[in-house]
């Protein structure tokens, strides 16, 4: 299983690595805020991440590293 | 090198190659083509490098960006180029670079006339650009001093991190003149450019940054006032200026440039019809020589400022003298360069007990 | 395990100021990744511009220097004529490069400066609040142009790659765009392709990347990336304008 690691708080809430993700596992986590007070971006099924790092790609803020 | 005769232009350009000047950018403006034209035919041959650029504003920039990557660097232009440039010098001297812009005066204002004027003063001496900065400025009156006063700035430029202004006039910059270039060393002790953007491999990986925006007032303030503490240094220790015959002067002439000259003919004129008239001649106008005048205080009864102009260094003479003693002025303007015959006319008036 | 992606050391650890899902972020990296794959940090040196992008001196790891509004190609052209072996590149707005600029822009072209441009264009004047640029769409309303930008008195569009791809000594100018991942992609490519052209010393090269502003085009940054697809591409089609060298 790919590993896929936010560094949360840099976190902007902008959803662009959601909109890109081939098998839709990522959302915004409306239950808190990290430290800039944003939702942050997060996998809820690692499970069928491909690891294909679109995400991470696409995050303007180089929030997510991706190995796989 | 023996003496050789040029014309203003050409030995003021010479004389920055001799400084070690490798790099120059600029743009075309009457009276002083010569300077671009000469770097453009003289910089290759020494591997250097002639840009013309789109405007003077472009200029500036490109002479923002060779200093900023550590080269000795000059443009030049007059006056309403030179008035285009101050955005660029006023972020020259935020970013604390050093450069050397040579002003061969016109007269203006607007698009003015090509003939030689001293109107650019205040641009020069009292800012020019927005904020709080000053620009070093040195005042030749002959084809020599200019110079020498080209290899002083760029030396004065490197020393404060600072631009440094030739303030010359369309008579110095098309006069012809014996002049010498010696062999030329920087002077001692001048800082390296160990803040020069040539790539982080050169730094150790340290980053270089070359930049003059500071959001936070508190950090702006203290960038500013370490700035005007070069200030003080500078006109604590670089004040230049002559005093002519003033030692038993009842009338001190006070003049710059080509305007000086005219006015040593007309002491010389003075002198000989039993008037006692003295010459103070600035030589920085930034750092203005207000010591001067105290060393003249005590013999003169009054002043008369000759510029080419409305009366823009009047103004720092009037600081000077402080009230405390009359001062006459004398200019002319739209380009006309005063005889001495009138000025010797204005110092009869003022003996006359006539204060124009 | 492998890294299939993580941040790029092209970058400082200085967190961005940029508006959420502004693709500002985006270009930045793909400029980073591209000076360390060509092995080309240590002698690189971004001019920043004012705008937005104003602080790109923090972000890029490299020399830097801050350039006055729209002047970045004569602050490059400085630099790269005092050392010719430093990659230097400028990082401009669309007010930068195609207002104020303008004269900059053209004349670095017409010298075919060594340098490479990163044209940022989101048809806005971001920083500022969201004035007209010169490239705001006819109808598209901003704080200047309130009813939308009328084509009577305000003008049309200006296309830069267009225009610059008629000057001569130009060599490599192409318009991507980042709002998905394979325009993302050909966007690095054409990005990489610029700097390589700098290191081989083959002249000026410009890449126009469409860009969002999700702030002040009042969109979400999702449908900002769509409002590029649906209304920026016609305006201005992707494509390679100008290639001496061949074979994009």
């Amino acid at each position: 299983m790919p590993e896929v690691i936010f560094a949360e708080n840099l976190c902007k809430g902008c959803e662009l690595c959601i909109t890109v993700c081939p098998t839709k596992i990522l959302k915004l986590d409306t239950t808190r805020v990290n430290s800039r007070g944003y939702f942050p971006a997060i996998i809820y099924n690692l499970a069928e991440c491909s690891g294909c790092g679109s995400c991470a790609k696409i995050c303007p803020d180089s929030v997510i590293t991706v190995h796989r | 090198m023996a003496r050789k005769l040029m014309k203003g232009n050409e030995a003021i350009a010479a004389a920055a190659i001799n400084a070690g000047c490798r790099f120059f950018f600029g743009y075309p403006i009457t009276p002083q083509n010569e300077i671009p034209e000469y770097m453009s035919r003289e910089l290759p041959k020494i591997g250097g490098t002639y840009v013309q650029a789109e405007s003077e504003v472009a200029a500036i920039n490109m002479v923002y960006g060779a200093a900023g990557a550590g080269a000795r660097v000059l443009t030049s232009s007059s006056s309403p180029g030179i008035s285009l440039m101050q955005e660029g010098i006023s972020y020259i001297a935020g970013a604390e670079l050093p450069c050397v812009l040579v002003n061969v005066m016109r007269a203006g204002p607007g698009l003015g006339g090509v003939q030689p004027a001293q109107a650019d003063y205040f641009q020069a001496t009292k800012g020019g650009g927005h904020g709080d900065y000053r620009v070093i400025v040195l005042a030749p009156a002959n084809l020599q001093e200019a110079v020498d006063l080209t290899q002083l700035a760029f030396d004065l430029a490197d020393k404060y991190r600072n631009p440094v202004m030739v303030l010359a006039d369309g008579m110095i910059g098309q006069l012809m003149e014996p002049v010498e270039l010696s062999p030329y060393q920087p002077a001692a002790g001048l800082p390296a450019k160990d803040w020069a953007t040539t790539g982080t491999s050169h730094s150790g990986g340290r980053r270089r940054i070359i930049n003059s925006l500071y959001l936070y007032p508190d950090e702006l303030e203290k960038h500013v006032r370490a700035i005007f503490r070069k200030y003080d240094e500078v006109e604590r220790t670089e004040v230049r200026f002559e005093l002519l015959d003033c030692e038993d002067a009842d009338i001190v002439i006070v003049a710059y440039g080509t305007t000086s000259r005219i006015a040593r003919s007309a002491i010389d004129k003075c002198r000989r019809l039993g008037l006692r008239v003295g010459l103070l001649r600035p030589i920085t106008l930034y750092p203005f020589p207000f010591a001067a005048f105290e060393q003249v205080m005590g013999r003169a009864r009054s002043f008369l400022v000759v510029e080419m102009s409305m009366g823009q260094m009047l103004d720092d003479v009037k600081i000077a003298v402080a009230g405390r003693r009359p001062i006459a002025f004398y200019g002319r303007t739209g380009g006309i360069v005063p005889t001495p015959e009138e000025v010797v006319k204005q110092v009869q008036e003022i003996a006359g007990g006539r204060v124009a | 395990m492998k890294v299939v992606y993580e941040k790029s050391p092209g970058l400082t650890d200085v967190p961005m100021h940029y508006c959420p899902g502004c693709t500002h972020g985006i270009i930045h990296k793909l400029v980073a990744e591209t000076l360390v794959e060509l092995d080309v940090l240590g002698r690189a040196v971004v001019v920043a511009p004012v705008g937005c992008a104003v602080f790109a001196y923090d972000y890029f790891n490299c020399d830097a220097q801050e350039a006055a509004h729209g002047r970045a190609p004569a602050v490059a052209t400085g630099i790269k004529r005092v050392h010719p072996d430093n990659i230097v590149f400028t990082y401009q707005g669309d007010g930068d490069l195609a207002s104020i600029g303008m004269g900059e822009i053209v004349h670095a072209a017409m010298r075919g400066e060594n340098i490479t441009v990163v044209f940022v264009n989101n048809a806005i004047y971001g920083m500022t609040g969201g004035q007209m640029a010169p490239t705001t769409l006819v109808g598209q309303p901003t704080t200047t142009s309130p009813t939308g930008r009328s084509r009577i008195g305000q003008g049309a569009p200006l296309r830069v790659c267009e225009m610059l791809a008629t000057i001569e000594a130009t060599t490599y100018i192409a318009r991507v765009s980042v709002h998905t991942i394979p325009r993302l992609n050909a966007a690095k490519r054409a990005i990489k392709k610029a700097f390589q052209l700098q290191l081989e010393n083959k002249g000026f090269s410009l890449v126009e990347v469409l860009s969002t502003c999700p702030t002040n085009w009042g969109l979400s940054p999702v449908d900002a990336l769509r409002w590029v697809e649906q209304n920026m591409i016609p305006i201005y089609p992707l494509g390679v304008y100008k290639d001496v060298e061949g074979g994009t």
